[in-house]
């Protein structure tokens, strides 16, 4: 009997794994083929439709330049989701390597290491992200560096930790006696086996990412005009909300329902390796 | 007690020295030529003389390390440099708006706790009940609204429809209502997860089923036992947090017109007023590192063994 609900709790897991991972492949394949997918052009105006409710016309209505509203959250998607999936890869890839190299060989590199995380963790990285961006400039790629560079030492710090979990495992000393060089052991066995579990840290940090994107829009620093990208749009919306909510609701609820399946497709993969935790 | 207090000091010391380089630092990411920033600040001309004057008096020639102690002596004096937007000295730009913003981060801090701590415990406790599965939905919602988004709304309903709040500003005690329900209400959504989590781990102890089995009540189990068990985890996460909320009142303030020093960081940006991003940084910066060093310190406290430690030696 307890068997049982248990396999049923199990089986809902992975229904919401997989609706999770469905949401999200769609909303990259919309960003993808948003130009085949927009009705209309994101930067064409129609100045007879400036600030219009939606309608058949225009789904989720119009900006004050009657641009419309769902063809730029199509295109939004683009930029803010190639940021967000850009920022992570980046941080994923140089922290793990950091995190893993400093777990495996232990030692001065790895108390350096830890340190240099230690430093920059202490920081409030948000503040920190707001104050690089400001100084060297607006701009994708300057964004994608200023997040990258506050936010690789989760990252490491997590990797490194899994690392000192399996590291004295019998595998690896097997590895070892069989001729494995230290490089081998942490590409072959080491890294393949800690990625399940930074998965979940990776799908979460989309989602945190897409968060701070529109956080630095609003302040400004985000993607320049006119570009369309979902936080943009949003400090734009915030000066016509009282005329307009449209142009502010539907680019925040597109945001929060992104985030949604990025945490929720983080938190079904940790269920479903880690049932007993239940941390979700 | 006291070695575990002195290394804190120590690395406290590390972490200090690491965010002042950190900051002065970024003087050097900047596009332009730190001189020609000051030579705009002091609303001086572009002339060759003038630079080799500032030259001559602020060592711009000098080896970073020569420049980063000048600065860091400045620093310690109280000389954060001249604000261009504000056209008075940092120090007093900080010194009049930093209040307002411990002010708002200390009630979004308070409304976290009172929020996500009943909360938090409430979801573990009724783990996989109706109550859990709402205040779980709840929070994942709350967790993935852009903080300033959900200002608006609080905005749009409060401020513009019902009236009752005012939407911005700074004229009465009603105006820090609506900030702190944004910034403590976004945060407390994480929060209150990561409660859940500690506790949830807690709960299947086999402690548990020993007290459950002894007869001991469930309110007892949960209030003298799980929840001191999961309090220094938990602690340690609260001064984690406080980080996120600094960073966020820069958004809220600039949502609500709140004079504090995230709105004047952020007028300073599109000023490039880079002595008081500076003086902003360094000074959230040393907020975050004193008040994780406090939450520190206070859970040797409440943690009976090293206090017990404490009071053998």
């Amino acid at each position: 009997m307890k068997i049982k609900t248990m396999s049923r709790y199990r089986k809902m897991v992975w229904i919401r794994f997989w609706i999770a991972l469905g949401f999200a492949v769609l909303f990259v394949v919309f960003a993808l083929f948003s130009n085949h997918l927009a009705p209309y052009d994101p930067l064409e105006t129609h100045y007879d439709h400036m600030l219009e409710a939606p309608s058949g016309m225009f789904f989720f209505g119009t900006d004050q330049l009657g641009r419309d509203i769902f063809s730029r959250i199509l295109y939004g998607g683009r930029t803010s989701l190639l940021i967000a999936f850009l920022v992570t890869a980046i941080v994923a890839v140089i922290g793990i390597l950091i995190g893993t190299t400093a777990g495996f060989l232990g030692g001065v590199f790895d108390a350096v290491l830890m340190r240099i995380c230690d430093v920059l963790l202490a920081f409030p990285g948000s503040i920190f992200t707001i104050a690089m961006v400001s100084f060297i400039g607006t701009g994708i790629p300057n964004l994608i560096l200023a997040m990258s560079i506050t936010s690789w030492t989760g990252f490491a710090r997590i990797s490194r930790s899994l690392v000192l979990s399996i590291k004295n495992n019998v595998f690896i000393e097997q590895a070892r006696m069989g001729g494995a060089s230290n490089w081998k052991i942490l590409t072959v066995y080491i890294i393949p086996n800690v990625m399940p579990s930074l998965l979940v840290n990776i799908f979460q940090n989309i989602g945190s990412k897409l968060l701070t994107i529109s956080g630095l829009s609003l302040l400004g620093l985000g993607s320049p005009p006119p570009t369309p990208e979902w936080g943009f749009m949003l400090s734009e919306g915030k000066n016509f909300m009282y005329q307009s909510p449209w142009m502010l609701g539907f680019p925040g609820l597109v945001i929060l329902i992104n985030v949604v399946v990025f945490n929720l497709l983080s938190d079904s993969i940790q269920e479903l390796m880690n049932p007993k935790q239940n941390n979700w | 007690m006291l070695k575990l207090i002195r290394n804190r000091l120590l690395s406290l010391i590390v972490i200090l020295f690491g965010l002042s380089v950190l900051t002065y630092g970024m003087t050097y990411l900047l596009p332009s030529n730190p001189i020609d920033v000051m030579i705009d600040s002091m609303g001086l001309p572009h002339d060759e003389e003038t630079i080799e004057n500032l030259n001559k008096e602020y060592g711009f020639d000098a080896p970073f390390w020569v420049q980063y102690g000048k600065w860091l002596n400045g620093v310690f004096h109280g000389n954060f440099g001249r604000s261009v937007k504000y056209q008075e000295p940092v120090k007093d730009v900080l010194a009049r708006k930093l209040p307002n913003t411990v002010k708002l981060a200390c009630t979004s801090f308070l409304l976290m706790i009172v929020i996500s701590f009943p909360l938090g415990i409430a979801s573990a406790v009724y783990r996989n009940k109706l109550a859990d599965y709402i205040i779980r939905f709840l929070s994942f919602i709350g967790g993935a609204m852009p903080t300033f988004w959900f200002g608006m709304i609080l905005i749009f309903f409060f401020g513009v429809r019902l009236k009752i709040l005012p939407v911005s500003g700074f004229s009465s005690w009603k105006s820090i209502i609506m900030p702190t329900l944004t910034l403590g209400v976004s945060y407390s959504a994480f929060y209150i997860r990561r409660i859940r989590a500690v506790m949830v781990e807690q709960l299947s102890e086999e402690y548990i089923s020993g007290l459950k089995s002894r007869g001991v009540s469930r309110r007892r189990i949960i209030f003298s036992h799980v929840l001191p068990n999961s309090l220094l985890a938990i602690i340690t996460m609260l001064g984690m947090s406080f980080g996120g909320l600094l960073g966020g009142t820069m958004i809220v303030e600039t949502v609500f017109g709140w004079n504090g020093i995230g709105s004047a960081a952020m007028a300073a940006i599109s000023a490039r007023d880079y002595y008081l991003i500076q003086g902003y940084v360094l000074w959230m910066g040393f907020i975050y590192v004193m008040v994780n060093l406090f939450v520190d310190i206070s859970y040797q406290f409440i943690d009976p063994r090293i206090r017990r430690g404490m009071q053998q030696r």
